[in-house]
């Protein structure tokens, strides 16, 4: 191990608490926010702790805005649904790209190179006119049919089924099983870390995304939670206090998922980071 | 299905780029050459959104990047509770962009917490949320500080790969801690920053949520937060009769996402020579 002096050591030590202050204030403040009265939120003071202590805040949006637990369901519902399919299909088609042999693989692998390219903004709107045409605007398989597969994870997905050790198929083939016994039995259980980390992304993916509902979704009952807060914003401009309630509700699911899969997203930037 | 939603809309949107599209009753497309390209040079709208996404991407690449280069290193350093700090720098990243927006503009409100903190130290404040002069800079504060922990992350990823032996070996020839970071890690990661730099560029180009949950959708105040991407949600889903001319514009961002990334890596290949 390298040597540290004791200066050395508490200036970094100094640098890496002063950065957590950084990145904590916000979400404490805005926690703290939704714990108090507008009356003391609008009167200018700066204290992490309430005075008048109040879970009013959290009762009233649910009240104010019956559509709430909707919103949460259409999240979770999209997030989940988007997530199981893409976990599906980029590993089926990463695992074909590295494995099997058919015409055509070579292009093919080209063109998905090619897509990973592609700003979203350019799909965004022909994707809204065969949504419209199809009659899928403000549906769910509208949310959810065009996203269900991503050339990001299909490129990652290939990689890792590159460096897979081939012996394993070799011998599960030998004990009598077929491409799809081999690939769902063998191969899909070993491939769990990377499935996990790209589980986390799509499923982050989608929660957050505010650009694909706001054009897709007008109809406030199938509204997602990012949009739903964007519209809440609008209708209660000035009630700080609801607003901070309703973005402390939407965060707290992400933080859970966080606390327990922590590693596969640390994983999960380093796979897709260019390694 | 990759055909459909994938490679048909990349055929379409050049499809879309050099037709008037109307869309009222049945959608109707009108062939005009180049004249959706021809109206971008008279567009006083788009000009505009141009210059803030380029003074926008100009300053928040740079920042994000060596931020997430210095607390990778920081955090690399061998530390106790190293692991405790990465959870907590995470954080911003996991959260979604409506949420942190809302969260800044409460407190970038007048009477607010970062207003109150600045004078509390003696420096200016500032109307962060009205005021067109600072409205732009009020977004890529809050997205440095939201995008550097992502890429911190990559950047400690490889850190971790860096031998032990070039520090000892320049540890015995008498070399500080600014030495060592200066010319052993910063030249070791020169591929890692080239990614990390394209990876920005692509996102910063295309900052859209942020502007639209900040300005309600207009870009104000006074056109301060128009981004290239909000400008295109407008003509293509706000105003009648411009999806055509919105595609055009998608298709000259992607053009310019492309010259630059391109751009980069040719600087980064030079670079490398010395």
């Amino acid at each position: 191990m390298r040597k540290k002096t004791r200066i050395g050591k508490a200036l970094l030590y100094a640098v890496l608490v002063i950065y957590a202050v950084i990145t904590l204030i916000p979400f404490l403040w805005a926690l703290s926010s939704s714990f108090k009265t507008l009356e003391e939120m609008v009167s200018g003071t700066i204290s992490l702790i309430p005075n008048h202590f109040t879970l009013e805040n959290y009762k009233q949006i649910f009240v104010e805005q019956e559509l709430f637990p909707r919103w949460l369901l259409n999240s979770v519902v999209i997030a989940v649904v988007v997530t199981v399919l893409n976990l599906l299909f980029n590993s089926m088609a990463g695992y074909a790209l590295a494995r099997l042999q058919f015409p055509g693989r070579k292009p093919l692998f080209l063109i998905i190179l090619a897509v990973l390219m592609v700003p979203a903004q350019v799909t965004m709107i022909p994707n809204y006119l065969i949504l419209k045409q199809l009659g899928w605007l403000n549906s769910y398989q509208g949310m959810i049919v065009p996203t269900m597969i991503n050339a990001t994870f299909i490129f990652m997905m290939r990689q890792f089924f590159i460096n897979f050790p081939r012996e394993l198929e070799e011998a599960a083939e030998l004990d009598g099983l077929g491409r799809f016994g081999t690939f769902f039995r063998i191969v899909l259980p070993l491939a769990r870390p990377a499935l996990a980390a790209q589980a986390i992304f799509v499923f982050m993916g989608s929660w957050n995304d505010f650009m694909r509902p706001l054009i897709i979704l007008s109809d406030p009952q199938l509204f997602t939670l990012p949009l739903g807060l964007n519209s809440f914003k609008g209708q209660y401009i000035s009630y700080w206090n609801y607003i901070m309630a309703a973005s402390m509700v939407f965060t707290l699911p992400v933080l859970i998922i966080h606390a327990f899969f922590n590693r596969y997203f640390i994983k999960g930037i380093s796979f897709t980071g260019g390694k | 299905m990759q055909t459909l939603f994938i490679i048909g809309p990349i055929v379409f949107a050049v499809f879309l780029a050099f037709h008037k599209v109307q869309l009222l009753g049945t959608a109707s497309f009108e062939f005009v050459g180049f004249d959706n390209f021809a109206r971008m040079a008279h567009d006083t709208r788009a000009k505009i959104a141009l210059w803030n996404t380029v003074k926008y991407v100009v300053i928040v690449v740079p920042c994000q990047t060596v931020l997430a280069l210095v607390l990778a290193a920081t955090l690399n350093a061998g530390l106790k509770g190293e692991k405790f700090f990465r959870i907590v720098y995470f954080l911003p990243t996991l959260t979604s962009s409506a949420v942190l927006t809302l969260i800044f503009m409460w407190m970038y409100n007048q009477n607010g917490f970062i207003n109150h903190v600045l004078e509390a130290v003696g420096l200016p404040t500032y109307n962060w949320l009205g005021d067109p002069d600072v409205a732009l800079n009020a977004i890529m504060i809050m997205n440095i500080w939201s995008t550097a922990p992502y890429f911190m992350v990559i950047y400690l990823a490889a850190l971790q790969d860096i031998p032990d032996s070039l520090y000892e070996a320049a540890e015995l020839d008498g070399a500080n801690a600014w030495q060592k970071f200066w010319h052993i890690t910063v030249p070791y990661l020169r591929p890692v920053t080239s990614f990390v730099v394209i990876m920005g560029l692509i996102g910063t180009f295309q900052l859209f949520d942020q502007s639209y949950i900040f300005s309600a959708g207009s870009g104000g105040p006074n056109n301060s937060t128009l981004t290239v991407v909000l400008l295109i949600y407008q003509y293509a889903f706000k105003t009648l009769g411009t999806m055509g001319y919105a595609a055009a514009l998608a298709f000259a961002l992607a053009i310019v996402i492309l010259v630059a990334t391109m751009l980069q890596r040719k600087l980064s290949k030079e670079e490398s020579l010395y």
